[in-house]
């Protein structure tokens, strides 16, 4: 059987930043697996610009951002299998253990198993489709999600219709409603559910404002007119549970519908690999290392959680990778060390004392924390905990408490979902916190007004 | 911004998005921002209204290529006002592949002065599978 050391699952920015930090970290021996023909996943088609400010202080559109990533994988010769899509992943027999075996599948060579001391989760998210709204009506040609509209136009060079209305102010949908008016069609408008946008502030203004178009806030689609194709859509307001108002239906012709509403990471992997998920974000829970409950298997970017900047999907790859790396490291040593059964069971021992397993609670407008476990032993001098809020908070405080008491607090102008925000927790301050034995087991995480 | 009084904008420089107000002093003629919270959201909007520019991004025909468009963008930001002009300057042409990012598609697009660049990679490809 083909082995590895570290097998990456995706090879878009959190499998590529992934690899790159694995490699830095000393690890030898580690495979990309792709499933489209080339390496930088949705990147390709997001070819508008604004990303990488963060990484590399510099405005870039998404294939050139990816391309960075891409030439770094070629430079330190990091094997990828493209076309090529991961069927199964599960556990190495007993003789191997902690090894995963990663099932793969390609025209070239059918299937074929690869064993891995580490894998790497990253195989992103997908949107949300039709079905998952309720919408009724007939099923006519013209409802797209506004990614496959994106591929469409931005990768097929096609356009999918020339009068739109689009569901959902997420940023694809954002981002679409601008490159749909650029190429001459007309977008009529964009309606949200919510009262407030699931996208970035800069992108209503930059793809919505400047065009001219208008955002409905409180409304949805009622009814999508058209049997063979899309002839219209029915608007309605809606009132604080999401329920449309009767007597605010608005009928408006078009050809073609969007959707943007919503990305779910794309987990059915993790799942079969027995990784424990989290219902809130739909990614699997993971610890200080990004590893999931499944020893050695690492997740990172957006099937961990949902991110709106690829910057912090890199950032986030990054540690994934470099913990992967380190893992196999170690698994190397206490397999290679030949030693008496009491000298380990000491160690064992002496590990667990040491071992403080701190959990983190998200609590009152946090709706997750991603890790939501910290072996302060493990951690690093600085932890990056990334979450969002429920609802929009404006002059609100982010507080940490170590059990009853509040270690820090961060003033915050402005929260909203769209929003992920992120606090930094020093190692030093948490062991001192332990000493003291202020912080026992669990760390809480809300939003004081 | 002479026939305007009032120009109302949403800063984009950061999540706050505080709401902007420019107005034009009637005496001195000089360019009055409310509602920002910093310094930056006063730039921003006097840029706004004065010279308001925009990157474009879009895609332009590839013959002979692994893919049939190819990404571009302005180098620098254009005129605001241009962009329409711009997008109809790139769909008008065509490249053969090979295409590397930073090749130059158009040296001066609209007599802005900016080029429209590559930025993707698109290998040649006889024959599209």
């Amino acid at each position: 059987m083909e082995q590895h050391d570290i097998v990456i699952i995706g090879g878009g920015p959190a499998g590529l930043a992934a690899a790159i930090a694995a490699r830095d970290e000393g690890a030898e021996d580690i495979l990309i697996v792709e499933r489209d023909h080339q390496l930088g996943g949705i990147l390709n088609q997001c070819i508008h610009n604004g990303f990488g400010l963060h990484t590399f202080k510099e405005e870039l559109t998404g294939p050139e951002y990816a391309q960075r990533f891409i030439d770094k994988v070629k430079e330190a010769d990091i094997p990828c299998l493209l076309n090529t899509i991961v069927v199964d992943i599960c556990h190495g027999n007993e003789n191997e253990s902690g090894t995963k075996i990663v099932t793969v599948m390609n025209k070239e060579q059918g299937m074929i198993q690869i064993c891995a001391k580490a894998v790497i989760l990253a195989m992103g998210c997908r949107e949300r489709p039709r079905g998952a709204l309720n919408i009724p009506g007939y099923r006519p040609a013209g409802i797209y999600s506004a990614g496959t509209a994106q591929h469409y136009v931005n990768i097929e060079g096609k356009m999918p219709g020339k009068e739109v209305v689009i569901l959902g102010s997420g940023d694809i949908g954002l981002i679409m409603a601008r490159r749909m008016t650029l190429e001459g069609a007309k977008v009529k408008v964009v309606a949200e559910l919510m009262p407030y946008s699931g996208g970035l502030r800069r992108n209503i203004v930059q793809c919505l404002d400047d065009y001219g178009i208008p955002l409905k806030l409180s409304t949805t689609v009622i009814d999508i007119q058209g049997k063979e194709r899309v002839e219209g859509v029915t608007l309605a307001k809606v009132d604080g549970r999401g329920k449309p108002i009767p007597g605010t239906e608005e009928q408006i012709p078009c050809d073609t519908l969007l959707l943007s509403v919503g990305l779910i990471p794309e987990n059915e992997l993790s799942s079969q690999a027995g990784v424990e998920m989290n219902p809130i974000t739909n990614g699997p829970k993971v610890n200080e290392s990004l590893e999931t409950s499944v020893k050695g298997v690492f997740a990172c970017g957006n099937v961990l959680h949902v991110h709106d900047l690829v910057d912090y999907v890199s950032q986030e790859a990054g540690m994934a990778g470099k913990q992967a790396a380190r893992y196999v490291q170690k698994e190397c040593e206490s397999k290679n060390a030949d030693r008496d059964i009491s000298v380990v069971k000491e160690e064992q021992l002496r590990i667990q004392q040491n071992n403080m397993i701190i959990e983190l609670k998200a609590e009152q407008g946090v709706r997750y924390t991603v890790p939501s476990i910290i072996h302060i032993d493990r951690m690093e001098d600085t932890q990056v905990v990334r979450f969002r809020v429920g609802g929009v908070y404006a002059n609100a405080k982010i507080a940490v408490y170590a059990g009853e008491t509040k270690m820090m607090e961060l003033k915050k102008r402005i929260m909203a979902p769209g929003e992920m925000e992120q606090i930094q927790l020093k190692k030093d301050k948490l062991q001192e916190l332990v000493e003291q034995n202020i912080l026992t087991n669990q760390i809480t995480i809300k939003v004081e007004e | 911004m002479e026939n305007i009084e009032k120009v109302e904008l949403t800063c984009i420089n950061c999540p706050l998005g505080c709401a902007l107000t420019v107005s034009k002093d009637a005496a001195s003629g000089e360019l009055i921002v409310t509602g920002n919270t910093c310094p930056r959201g006063a730039d921003y909007a006097r840029k706004e209204v004065t010279d308001p520019r925009r990157i474009v991004t879009s895609t332009v025909r590839v013959e002979g290529g692994t893919l049939p468009v190819v990404s571009v963008k302005t180098e620098r930001d254009i005129p605001k006002g241009l962009i329409f002009e711009v997008m109809k300057a790139i769909n008008s042409i065509q490249v053969n592949a090979p295409v590397h990012i930073g090749d130059v598609i158009l040296a001066d697009v609209c007599q802005t002065g900016v080029a429209v660049i590559a930025t993707k990679n698109v290998c040649a490809y006889p024959e599209r599978t």
